[in-house]
Order: C-alpha cells, then structure tokens, then sequence
C-alpha cells in the first residue's frame, strides 16, 4: 500500500467480496458496520487501516461480544480490551469478530454454540480451535490478519490445521485485560497471520506492560523483527517428541522438512523431554479449576444470559473444576497436577541450556473431520497434548506450515519453541524456514 | 479411581451453580470418568520434593494506590447496558433472603 502498488479501498473491496463469497464457512460472528469508514481516517498510522479479524472473546466496546455462547449473545462492552485498544491505536481495523469453540473451551471451533466454522483449505474438516474463526479468516483472505487466544493450543492448533502462522506470545508478554478469561495463569492473547513477518509486526504492536493486568511483564518490549533476516546459522535446535508412537505418520512428513534448518547452517537432533501425555493431566486439571472461578461471575444479573444457558461443554468444564478444587480432592487433583507442572518448568529449563530453540509437530496429524469431536470428552486435550507442555509453563511458541498434502489440501504445522521472552528468536528462525521453503503460499509475494 | 455417581454430579452442580437439565448428571458422570481415565497417569510422577506452580511470571503485589479512576469508570447507565433486569438505575438480582427471614 505505501509502494502505491494496491489501494486500501482495493484491499477492502477484495475482503468485502472474500467475506461475501465465504459465507458458508460461518467464520465471522459479526462484522464491523463501519470498517471501512474507520480505516479511512487512519493515514498514515502503522496499520493504516488495514483489516484484521478478532476472535469474539476479546471485547470491542460497541460491537457485540459473545465468546460464541448463547448465553453472551446480545453482550455488547462498554470498553474495548487493552489489545482491541493498541489495535486501534496503530491504525488496525476490526473488519469482525471470529467464531471460536465458546467459551474458548475446545479445539475444533465445532463446539461453538453458533455452529462450526469450516476450514477452508477443505471444506469436509474442521479449522481446529479454539482460534479456530480467526485461523480461517487468515486462511480464506477475508482479513489481512487476526488475533487470536492461547491457553493451550489455542492460536498454534487452528493455525496449523488452516496451514497459517500463529504465534504464541510468552504468558505476560500481551495483556489479557478485556477478554473472557479461560485460565487465567495460562492465556495468551496473540496474532494469526499469513507470514512471519506480519506475526512479527502485529505483536510488536499488542505487547506491553499494562496497570489493568497485573500479570503482563514490566520488560521493555523489544523489536521482534530486529533480527528476523539473520539466518539459523549457529543455532542448536531440539527436536521433541520423536519417541511418542501416536506422531510416527506425521513425523515421517516432518523430519525432511527439518533439513532445512540443517541446510541452512543450524544443528538438529531430537531429544527427550518429559513425556507430553503428563501435560494433558496438569492442564485438564488447571485449566477447569481456572475456569470454574473465572466463570463464576457470569450469573446474567449484570450481563448475559442466566446460567441455564451454559452449553454443555463449559458446565462439564466448570463442574469438573469445581470437584478438582473441592475439600477433599484439592490435594490429590489441583495442587498435584501444580506440582507436576513444576517438573515441566524444570525439564524446559534444562532443555533450553542445552539448545537454542526446541521444535515438535504443532498437532499429531492433519485437520480432522467435521464431527470428529462428537461423544469424545478429551478430544481437545488429546489433540493439544505437544503444545500442552509449553503453554502450561508459559514459554512462546511459533506455528508456521511445514507440509500440505497435495490430495487434500491439508496442512501440517511447525511449533518452534523459545524460552521465555525470546520470541524474536523463533521469529528468526520461523522466518528462514519460511522463506526457505514453499509451504507458504504468501511469504514472497 | 474416581467413578463419579450421579448423585456426586448433583452436589457437583450445586457446589458450582449450574441448574441441571432433567437427568442430565447421567450423562456428565460417564463424561467425568472418562476424563479422569486419562489423567491418572499423573499419579505416576514423584513430586514429593516437588513445590507446585501457581503462576509463571515470578511477580508478586502488583498493586496500586486504592482511589477511583474517573476516567476507567462506567456512568450508571453504561454500568446498566447489558443487564437484562434493571428497576430505577439499579441491578435487579435474584432473591437470596427468604422471605421469612
């Protein structure tokens, strides 16, 4: 746009014919009435306008609000999230809300309570969630970018299925104040987009410290593109994983994917970590204790609907919370699975002196199917269960695509690991192999 | 192992608030037990020498000096927008004292 080379309206008109045209994949909750009126007021901002989708969870004072759950569906904010709030103050545009499993409870966006979304690489199987509206908006051009949650896969999972970027931020990194809490020791708001480059930008713009969230870091921010051109020259990298059966398929895919980074001058070997089977046990038990005092305030007396509007999906959610942390039980389930959550703080740790970066598959294999999650209680922790360990310690990590299947269409993901605070490494490194390789369809153009 | 009955998913239910649809607790208890099935595995870690972790950012009171923000604060009637039952600028809640009492 800056190099004259395409117009915002021309950017507009091609969303606005994209959103039309895609209907049927139920990506959007609600659209934005006065986008484009908005963007034309933003000049010469950093985002000058350009259109970027927001998963519903995150609230956008005067444009509804409803984590995709009945029981939200007319909430309408009287304040915008700290990010919606950056987002606006650098020029970006909501173009509309996204779809997301509600409550953000699930990894499939099939558990929204206003339908699934499609994914729209193949309209037969699922985006993958919960981000799951977001990834596909990416995916099917009708934003320039998005933003997406994490509590545990939540942004990396669907950006692998919809064959986009996703990045995790560190936990602290991004303010959460302003979105419907999950968990709140684990969320991480972060962006979806079509390149490295674009995830690299948008974070920059939504990290910081923040007075309305008191768990959001007081390190400066730094500039996650600084070193994005530098190469993967030096760097040790780890592979995880390797060992766990269920993932032979898909390994078989990735690890000559891998040679890549060998190529291009970094080491790679696998090496064992703490098995991910554990991680499902500490989140499940984390995850629904968080929820169930997170989700206490919603009684419908100041907003929403009552609680016999809770799908069934969030009051299993709440009830097993509840029973984890109950007299009784809170020993042996919570602050046991706290515990074990220790050992992964620990393993990561060692891990990390050992290597510079630590990669995995982002999902045990392709997008599944729709109606794949029916009657399956554990379907999102199971598929979650490599990014699992990551997110419940906090540490950022990077999804790009890594391989499509010519039959299908579908896509496998890279989950690129740093420790703590070092995203612009993973940026790096996301961004050799991405420049490196032809996986995605929008890194040269 | 836990095999949850359904009486349990009642008291569960009352424990967190959720009105229960007719029945409805069969169905949960089946889902419970397939959910703890999964996660035994927990039991096979050694976290006797083990601190648990309740947060990962090492920070600790992050406060702030106790006065009202004007600027942060709703008007009454943006406090009211979203609820569904209000009467003369006030919330109208659910009654919890009987009226007897």
């Amino acid at each position: 746009m800056r190099e004259k080379k395409v117009s915002l309206d021309e950017i507009y008109q091609d969303v606005d014919s994209e959103i039309a045209k895609s209907k049927k994949l139920n990506i959007y909750t609600n659209l934005n009435p006065t986008a484009k009126d908005q963007a034309s007021k933003q000049g010469d901002s950093p985002l000058a306008g350009l259109p970027i989708a927001v998963k519903d969870n995150y609230s956008t004072k005067g444009l509804t609000t409803t984590a995709s759950a009945k029981m939200l569906e007319k909430f309408v904010p009287q304040y915008d999230s700290t990010v919606a709030r950056l987002l606006g103050e650098a020029g970006g545009v909501v173009i509309g809300k996204t779809n997301l499993d509600a409550w953000a409870h699930g990894s499939s966006t099939e558990t929204s309570d206003f339908g699934p979304t499609l994914n729209p690489r193949n309209l037969d199987h699922l985006p993958g969630g919960s981000s799951g509206g977001s990834a596909a908006a990416v995916a099917s051009n009708t934003c320039l970018a998005a933003l997406g949650t994490e509590t545990a896969g939540s942004i990396r999972q669907p950006a692998a299925w919809c064959g986009v970027v996703g990045l995790k931020p560190s936990y602290g990194r991004v303010s959460r104040s302003g979105i419907v809490a999950m968990a709140s020791s684990t969320d991480s708001p972060g962006p979806i987009t079509k390149t490295v480059e674009d995830a690299a930008l948008l974070l920059q713009h939504i990290s910081g410290l923040d007075a309305k969230d008191s768990t959001t870091s007081p390190l400066a921010v730094p500039n996650f593109s600084q070193d994005m051109k530098k190469g993967v020259k030096g760097l040790r990298i780890g592979l995880l994983y390797s060992e766990v059966p269920e993932l032979k398929e898909s390994l078989k895919l990735l690890e000559p994917q891998l040679k890549v980074f060998e190529r291009l001058g970094a080491s790679v070997e696998p090496v064992k970590a703490l098995d991910p089977h554990y991680a499902i046990g500490v989140y499940t038990i984390v995850q629904r204790a968080e929820v169930s005092s997170n989700l206490a305030r919603y009684t419908g007396v100041r907003y929403g609907k009552d609680r016999s509007f809770l799908g069934s999906e969030a009051r299993k959610r709440i009830m097993l919370g509840t029973f984890t942390l109950s007299k009784g039980y809170a020993d042996q389930y919570y602050t046991h699975a706290q515990k074990v959550r220790s050992l992964f703080r620990q393993d990561f740790d060692k891990l990390f002196e050992k290597y510079d970066l630590l990669v995995s598959l982002s999902s045990p294999g392709f997008a599944k199917k729709i109606g794949a999650t029916e009657g399956q209680a554990m379907f999102g922790e199971l598929e979650d269960m490599l990014l699992e360990p990551s997110s419940i310690v906090g540490l950022p990590g990077l999804n790009i695509p890594c391989y499509r299947d010519e039959k299908t269409n579908l896509f496998l993901g890279l989950n690129i690991m740093a420790p703590m605070w070092q995203e612009a490494r993973m940026i790096q490194a996301g961004y050799a192999f991405e420049q490196a390789t032809a996986w995605n369809e929008w890194a040269k153009s | 192992m836990k095999n949850f009955s359904p009486t349990q998913v009642k008291h569960i239910a009352t424990l967190a608030n959720i009105p229960l649809k007719i029945g409805e607790e069969q169905g949960i208890a089946q889902d419970f037990d397939q959910t703890l099935s999964v996660i035994t595995n927990l039991n096979e870690l050694d976290v006797s020498k083990t601190e648990p972790t309740h947060q990962v950012t090492g920070l600790e009171n992050i406060l702030r000096e106790d006065i009202a923000l004007s600027e942060e604060s709703f008007t009454q009637k943006e406090a009211l927008a979203n609820a569904s039952h209000t009467n003369n600028g006030y919330f109208v809640v659910p009654r919890i004292i009987d009226k007897d009492e």
